[in-house]
């Protein structure tokens, strides 16, 4: 049940892109930047973690999870240090995905060249 | 030419895209890697037997891995012409437009070209995220307490 869950919430989110990209004027970078923007409101008050438990991959593959992450983060560490916490702990739940992206784009570069 | 016979004009040549195809592929994309991701978890939790928290980790650092690769070896740039967002609005679209800058400014030097353009189209996406995530973290410590 739970891939069945997963299947339609991810569908569902890469439709709603595509028919935002169809209909507008806007570029996909501008469409990336608003998922992560209501990813990051929809953790405010947990509600993308009732998602991640509903839909479980699902939740976590589509580019809103980046920005649940780093709220997610940011809110953990704010609830014990304080305001510094902020500063601290954005980057405690969303680095691995960045740190893979630069090693492996950095590895990969070296060995392939770009075609066009 | 005036105005309304260049309309006229561009609109004969203006491939027009069928929407709802668009949409219904984007769909099948995106849920077939959401159903990927979710397979992935499984496989970890049960075959290398490690918490679920961790597999989720390994599941995403895996995406990106695939992203990276096929984007190197030029498959992705194929499917994202016909997926689209479904490909795009996934975790492998932040890997593919990194890997693409990079590949693309290889020849102007490792400083210059790689290190200076690798976060050219990326780059939005965690200025946004940071913000914001900074903005409502902010307001959920003054009115929730953290």
């Amino acid at each position: 049940m739970i891939y069945f869950n997963a299947f339609i919430f991810s569908g569902l989110i890469c439709m709603l892109g595509q028919i935002i990209l169809d209909n507008t004027k806007l570029t996909p970078g501008h469409i990336t930047s608003i998922f992560v923007v209501v990813g990051t409101f929809l953790d405010v008050f947990d509600i993308y973690d009732k998602f991640v438990v509903w839909a479980g991959g699902g939740a976590l593959v589509p580019i809103t999870s980046f920005g649940h992450s780093l709220c997610h983060g940011a809110m953990a560490a704010s609830s014990d240090q304080g305001i510094m916490g902020l500063f601290m702990g954005m980057f405690d739940l969303a680095s691995s995905g960045i740190v893979a992206a630069i090693l492996f784009s950095f590895v990969f570069s070296l060995f392939f060249k770009a075609r066009d | 030419m005036d105005r309304v016979k260049y309309k006229e004009l561009i609109n004969k040549y203006n491939v027009k895209e069928n929407r709802l195809y668009n949409a219904l592929l984007a769909l099948l994309a995106g849920g077939t890697l959401g159903v990927l991701g979710q397979l992935l978890i499984d496989i970890y939790t049960l075959v290398l037997n490690i918490p679920t928290q961790d597999a989720q980790v390994f599941m995403s650092i895996t995406l990106v891995f695939l992203g990276c690769l096929l984007t190197a070896i030029g498959v992705f740039d194929k499917l994202v012409a016909l997926f689209k967002c479904g490909l795009i609005i996934p975790s492998t679209g932040f890997a593919h437009s990194m890997m693409s800058s990079t590949m693309e400014y290889k020849r102007e030097g490792l400083v210059t070209g790689m290190g200076a353009n690798m976060f050219k189209l990326a780059g939005t996406v965690i200025m946004m995220g940071v913000v914001s995530a900074y903005f409502f973290g902010i307001l959920r410590w003054i009115f929730l307490g953290g």
